[in-house]
């Protein structure tokens, strides 16, 4: 595992440099990209002095909390009605199976048009983004529960209640992480797409703000603090599905 | 059995049944919001209808297939390239798969002014953009592809000691190709996906321009006959793929 994180590191960190080297040589020009060391700073000049910088953060995160809790409360709970009625997951299911085939970023000027611009229209733009990762998960997890496993709890006699909570959700569990998982990332981008389109804050607005100004030093900063974020945040989320899935399948 | 044999007839009433909710969902929909945010059905369709007997429609919607069929082809060969480079060493795969996850998840919408920095305004930037949506799923795909590929087939491979090129073209290419149509069709929604956000946010034609211009002018009835266009020509080639998917999948 440790070669392994040894190697990632180094290509990662090499194609950094590389980066770095091409832009500082001149190959690549300094109005389509600035030096990796120069984003860095950047971004830690706009946090320390610009006024604009906590609060936009502040709303994105927000806007992402409460979008993510959305697409997987409900998405959740959508799935396990649809699984209950086979019939409707029929009609359903074309929907589901094409529902990120079609771009659904058009819909957004139409949500502002309805919400209005301003956090409602990014967090039902996230949420409408991750809210069908989670459906499908929460129905393939419903679908991979091991008939063993409900036969072994009828056999228990375990009551309806306690059968959920004992034996499905836990059997349940990994593909509806796998879900959770895609949700997340669905929701950033949707929180933050929709902010790069049009929105009056958030750390998307900003960086399609600095693009139109020509300030490629605050685009490149803003650029690099959404990158690393997501970054970190798919790292995370995957490192504690492995830790999830080891626990579950040993 | 004879459940089966009636299984035809009851799927396609289900998509009727799907349909017609849909379309009740909608006018409810558009009769709450008003006519200044949601057009109904009735109009739209019209005007949708209006839109595929223009001339002017067909040439943007022929830009946008051009964008859109070299991002597809340009995703997929490079995508199932990368992913059976990578898939085939465990090492290399094991490196390789969380760093294009984290690609294929990060808001690429983001990188966007720096494909336009770099590619202009031009078919290259839509391009580009698509392929930058569609690679990284038909590679992680293919890579997990490899990785279920039984053992006896690569174990095969090496006891008669085909060379690595072989390997790939007789033995891994065919074990995979189901799951490759998977990543087709991954790959072609997300490349689609990417062209057409290239167009919304800086092109000279294509469907996406046209849309952000109706968008620009409030034009709701465009904006939604253009959507439902859309949402209509990814959904129907989604299904036609999904159909072969299924068909590959059982016939291996």
């Amino acid at each position: 595992m440790s070669r392994v994180r040894l190697i990632q590191t180094l290509l990662i960190g090499g194609s950094v440099a590389l980066l770095e080297i091409l832009c500082r040589a001149g190959v690549i020009d300094h109005f389509t990209m600035i030096p990796p060391s120069d984003m860095l700073l950047s971004l830690i000049r706009i946090a320390r002095t610009e006024s604009w910088f906590w609060p936009d953060v502040l709303y994105t995160l927000r806007n992402l909390a409460v979008a993510i809790v959305i697409a997987v409360a409900g998405g959740f709970l959508i799935g396990l009605g649809v699984h209950a009625v086979p019939r409707l997951r029929r009609c359903l299911d074309p929907l589901f199976s094409s529902y990120y085939s079609v771009p659904t970023f058009v819909l957004y000027p139409l949500l502002i048009v309805i919400f209005g611009i301003g956090p409602a229209s990014l967090i039902v733009m996230g949420a409408l983004f991750g809210v069908v990762a989670m459906i499908v998960a929460t129905l393939t997890a419903l679908d991979r529960i091991p008939r063993a496993l409900i036969k072994t709890a009828r056999i228990m006699r375990l009551d309806a209640l306690r059968g959920v909570l004992m034996v499905r959700l836990p059997a349940a569990a990994p593909h509806l992480f796998t879900g959770l998982k895609l949700a997340v990332a669905y929701c950033v981008i949707g929180v933050i797409a929709g902010e790069f389109i049009l929105a009056t804050a958030g750390i998307g607005r900003r960086l399609s703000f600095s693009y139109n100004n020509f300030d490629n030093q605050t685009m490149y900063g803003v650029l690099l603090l959404i990158l690393v974020f997501a970054a970190t945040l798919n790292a995370l989320l995957n490192i504690w599905e492995k830790r999830l899935h080891q626990r579950w399948y040993r | 059995m004879s459940l089966q044999l009636r299984l035809p007839a009851s799927r396609a009433f289900d998509y009727l049944l799907l349909v017609l909710a849909s379309l009740a969902l909608w006018a409810g929909l558009a009769w709450i919001a008003g006519p200044d945010a949601l057009s109904g059905p009735g109009e739209t369709l019209a005007r949708a209808a209006d839109y595929l007997g223009s001339a002017a429609f067909w040439k943007h919607a022929r830009a946008t297939g051009t964008a859109f069929g070299w991002a597809c082809l340009l995703s997929l060969a490079g995508g199932a390239a990368i992913g059976v480079l990578i898939g085939m060493s465990r090492l290399a795969a094991e490196v390789g798969e969380p760093i294009l996850g984290t690609l294929y998840s990060i808001p690429k919408i983001t990188l966007y002014p720096i494909i336009l920095l770099v590619f202009g305004l031009s078919l290259s930037a839509k391009v580009a953009f698509g392929v930058l949506h569609g690679i990284f799923p038909v590679a992680l795909l293919t890579i997990g592809a490899i990785r279920n590929t039984k053992q006896v087939y690569l174990k095969t491979a090496r006891v008669m000691r085909l060379t690595p090129v072989q390997t790939a073209s007789t033995v891994l290419l065919p074990a995979i190709l189901p799951e490759l149509v998977t990543g087709l069709r991954i790959g072609f929604s997300s490349a689609l996906l990417g062209t057409l956000i290239a167009e919304l946010f800086a092109s000279e034609e294509g469907l996406g321009f046209m849309l952000i211009r109706a968008m620009e002018a409030h034009k709701v009835v465009d904006i939604m006959a253009l959507a439902f266009l859309l949402f209509a020509a990814a959904a129907a080639i989604g299904g036609l793929l999904l159909a072969i998917e299924g068909r590959v999948h059982r016939a291996s």
